[in-house]
C-alpha cells in the first residue's frame, strides 16, 4: 500500500515572465492528499502537468505510474479532474452531462449509463439530475462536477478547490464526500485549496507549496499531533478575582506548562487557558487544582493542535534561513492561516 | 494501488446526501419488510473496456451532431433547428408534387441549384448552430474538462468541425433526396436523374464543409453566443449581396469573364460557380454566365484553401485553451 501515486521529481515551469514551479520534488501517496498554497502558488500549473497538458521546462513526474510527458492519454483516461472554476453548460440535464463526460474518457454506452446513475446517487444527486443544470444551486453543480470526475471510476482524482463557493453546511458535505471518495470508493485524491481548516479534517497528507517551491510535505498526524493541549475555562470568585490567573499560577506550580490567556496559540483567548497535557494525570491535577481553588469549572476539553499553528513556528525558518531573497515569502500563509481558523 | 475491499455497506450514505437518502439507507434486517426497498449495493468499481482517444473523439462528433439538432438539449433548444428543418424541406416537397401532378418531363429546379437558392435559410441554420457547437463550450468553460480526458486539441476540432459539416450535409441533403425521390415518383429518367442526384450530393458536401468551417472559425473567435450569429449572418451575406451587386454593374458592361472572377469574393457565390461548372446546376449569375476552365480551378482551390485555412484556425484557437 506504500505505492506511490504522484512522484514528482525537481519539477520546474517557467513561462516568460515567471517561474511557477521551482525544483519541486515530492511524492504522493495513496489516500487524501491535501495540496496547499495561496493563490499562485503553483497549484493549478502543477495539476496542468500532471493531467499531461503543459510540458515541464525541467525535471518531470509520473502519475499512477505514466510519464506525464509520453503518456498524457493513458494518465488522462485513469484519472478523474473536477476544475475549480465552473463547468457545466446550463441546458443539459446532469444525467446527459455526466453520461456524455463518462463516454468521453472511453467507456461504452451501457458502462456509462450505469455509472452515471450510480455515481449521482452517491454524490447525492436524485430526481433533479434529470432538470437541465441551469436551475440548480452552487452545491449541486459541485456534485455534480464531482460527479464527472468520478464516473469512470478513475484511481486517482484531482479536485481543485471542491469547496468553493459553499455555505459551511455545504462546505462540510462536500469534505465528508471527499474522504468517502477515498474511504468507500477505494480512490486516492489529491485536494487542493487555500484552507487549512478544512484538509486538516480530511486529509491523511498535507503537501504546502509556496512559491512554486515546496514548503513542507508530512501527514496530517505529524503536523497535528504533538501533545494534546487542554482547553480550560473556569468561573472567578470573590477569593480569586481572576479565576484563570490563579489557576495558571496554581498550575504551573504543580509542574505543569499553562498558557496565559491570549497567547499566541490560544484560540479563542479570553478566559481559556491552554494546559499542555503530557499524559493522563494532567486531567486529575486540573481537576484537584480547580477544588482547591474553588473555582467552577466551565468547560475542560481536549484540543490537537492545528496546521496553521504549525506555520507560526515554521514562517520565521523559511523567511530568514531557506530565502533570504525574498522576505515577503511567508506572508501569503499568513492570510490562509486566518482563513483556516475561519473554518477551523 | 487495491482498491479497498468493497464490503456490503449498509450506509455509506450517512451524513452527505439529504432527505432522500432515507429511501436507500435501509436498518439491517429491513429489507424482510417488503418488496419495495431500496437495497444500497455501495461503490461499485468498473473493471469493463477503457475505449481510449478514438472513441473518445467518436462520442463528441456524435454528441455535438446530436446538438446541432437539439438532441440531448432542452425543449428551447429544438425549436429553432426543427423548424428551419421544416423550412428547409417543404418547398421541395411542394416541387416535388407540383412535377408529379403535372407530370412534367422535368423538375422545376435542378438538385444543386435547390441547395443555392435555398442558402438564406441553411446561413440561418449555420449562423444558430455553429455557436451552439463551440460558443457554449468556450463560454460555460467545458472545453478544459475536454481537455483533461483522453482526446487532444486536434481531436476536439476535427470532432467539432465533422460534426458541424455532417450536421449540415443532412440538413441541405436532406431535401435533395426529397428531391430526388420525387423525380422517381414522377418517373423521370432513372440514369439522368441519379447522376444529376449523385452531384447534387457532392454540391451539398462542398457546401457543408466549406459552411462549417466559416461557421465555426467565426464562432469560435467569442464565446458570447449573439456575437457569433452575428459574425457567421455578416460574413455569409455581405460579401455576398456585394459580390452580386458588382457582379450586376460589371455583366451589363458585358464584361463576361468578370463577373465569374467576382465571383471568388463571397462563399456563396464560390459554391454556386462551382456547381453550375462542374456539378450540372444553374447559376444565379448575371446573363447566366459560364465559368472558363481556369475560373473553374480558380474556384475549386480556393475552397480547398478556406477549408484548410479556418480548420488551421481552428486548431491554432485551442492552442491555448487548455485548462
Amino acid at each position: 500500500m506504500r505505492v506511490t501515486v504522484i512522484a514528482i521529481e525537481s519539477l520546474t515551469k517557467r513561462y516568460p515572465r515567471v517561474t511557477a514551479l521551482d525544483r519541486l520534488t515530492v511524492g504522493i501517496t495513496p489516500g487524501v492528499t491535501g495540496l496547499v498554497g495561496a493563490n499562485g502558488a503553483g497549484k493549478s500549473t502543477l495539476i496542468k502537468i500532471l493531467l499531461g497538458l503543459a510540458p515541464a521546462t525541467e525535471g518531470g513526474a509520473t502519475v499512477l505510474g505514466l510519464d506525464v510527458a509520453r503518456e498524457g492519454s493513458a494518465i488522462r483516461e485513469r484519472v478523474g479532474y473536477m476544475p475549480e472554476h465552473d463547468c457545466l453548460p446550463p441546458d443539459v440535464s446532469a444525467t446527459e452531462f455526466v453520461v456524455h463526460m463518462a463516454r468521453m474518457s472511453g467507456l461504452p454506452t451501457t458502462s456509462a449509463r450505469e455509472r452515471t446513475a450510480d455515481t449521482l446517487r452517491h454524490v447525492g444527486l436524485y430526481e433533479e439530475r434529470y432538470r437541465p443544470m441551469g436551475g440548480y444551486s452552487t452545491g449541486m453543480k459541485q456534485r455534480v462536477k464531482l460527479a464527472q470526475a468520478l464516473v469512470h471510476d478513475p484511481q486517482l482524482v484531482l479536485l481543485d478547490e471542491p469547496t468553493n463557493g459553499l455555505d459551511p453546511v455545504g462546505r462540510d458535505e462536500m469534505l465528508a464526500l471527499i474522504r468517502r471518495v477515498h474511504t468507500d470508493f477505494g480512490i486516492s485524491v489529491l485536494v487542493t485549496s487555500h484552507l487549512l481548516g478544512e484538509l486538516e479534517r480530511t486529509c491523511d497528507h498535507v503537501v504546502v507549496i509556496d512559491g512554486g517551491k515546496l514548503l513542507r510535505a508530512s501527514s496530517t498526524a505529524d503536523f497535528t499531533k504533538s501533545t494534546p493541549s487542554l482547553a480550560v475555562e473556569v468561573t472567578d470568585t470573590d477569593t480569586h478575582p481572576d479565576g484563570t490567573e490563579a489557576l495558571r499560577a496554581a498550575l504551573v506550580a504543580a509542574g505543569l506548562s499553562a498558557q496565559a490567556p491570549g497567547a499566541a496559540g490560544a484560540p479563542g483567548a479570553g478566559h481559556l487557558l491552554m494546559v499542555d497535557a503530557t499524559d493522563e494525570s494532567a486531567y486529575d491535577t486540573v481537576r484537584d487544582t480547580v477544588t482547591e481553588l474553588g473555582l467552577g469549572l466551565v468547560r475542560m476539553e481536549q484540543r490537537r493542535h492545528r496546521i496553521s499553528e504549525v506555520f507560526d513556528s515554521q514562517q520565521p525558518l523559511t523567511a530568514s534561513g531557506a530565502e533570504p531573497a525574498r522576505p515577503d515569502a511567508a506572508r501569503p500563509l499568513q492570510t490562509q492561516k486566518g482563513g483556516g481558523g475561519d473554518v477551523a | 494501488m487495491s482498491p479497498e475491499p468493497q464490503a456490503p455497506r449498509s450506509a455509506p450514505e450517512s451524513g452527505t446526501a439529504p432527505g432522500p437518502s432515507a429511501l436507500t439507507k435501509q436498518a439491517p434486517g429491513a429489507g424482510a419488510r417488503g418488496e419495495n426497498v431500496i437495497h444500497n449495493i455501495g461503490y461499485r468499481n468498473y473493471d469493463g473496456p477503457r475505449l481510449g482517444r478514438s472513441y473518445a473523439r467518436a462520442s463528441l462528433f456524435e454528441q455535438s451532431l446530436r446538438g446541432a439538432y437539439g438532441l440531448g438539449r432542452s425543449a428551447k433548444s429544438k425549436v429553432l433547428p426543427m423548424i428551419l428543418f421544416a423550412v428547409m424541406c417543404v418547398p421541395a416537397a411542394i416541387v416535388v408534387a407540383v412535377t408529379v401532378f403535372t407530370k412534367a418531363k422535368e423538375m422545376p429546379v435542378e438538385y444543386s441549384s435547390y441547395v443555392i437558392q435555398m442558402q438564406p435559410v441553411i446561413g440561418i441554420y449555420i449562423a444558430a448552430m455553429a455557436p451552439q457547437a463551440v460558443s457554449l463550450d468556450l463560454r460555460f468553460r467545458v472545453v478544459p474538462l475536454y481537455f483533461s480526458r483522453p482526446i487532444r486539441r486536434g481531436d476536439y476540432v476535427a470532432a467539432k468541425y465533422a460534426a458541424l459539416s455532417a450536421a449540415i450535409f443532412v440538413f441541405t441533403a436532406t431535401s435533395v433526396v426529397i428531391l430526388y425521390v420525387g423525380a422517381l415518383l414522377a418517373k423521370l429518367d432513372f440514369g439522368d436523374q441519379t447522376k444529376d442526384f449523385a452531384l447534387g450530393l457532392v454540391c451539398c458536401l462542398v457546401f457543408s464543409v466549406l459552411h462549417a468551417g466559416i461557421g465555426l472559425a467565426a464562432a469560435a473567435a467569442t464565446p458570447r453566443r449573439g456575437f457569433g450569429v452575428a459574425a457567421i449572418i455578416a460574413v455569409l451575406t455581405i460579401p455576398y449581396m456585394l459580390i452580386s451587386a458588382l457582379q450586376a454593374i460589371v455583366s451589363t458592361q458585358g464584361e463576361t469573364s468578370a463577373v465569374g472572377w467576382l465571383g471568388l469574393g463571397s462563399p456563396g457565390s464560390l459554391i454556386d460557380g462551382l456547381q453550375s461548372k462542374l456539378l450540372g446546376g444553374r447559376n444565379a449569375f448575371p446573363l447566366g454566365v459560364e465559368l472558363t476552365n481556369a475560373q473553374a480551378s480558380a474556384y475549386v482551390a480556393l475552397i480547398a484553401l478556406l477549408i484548410a485555412g479556418t480548420y488551421a484556425l481552428l486548431l491554432r484557437r485551442y492552442r491555448k485553451a487548455g485548462l
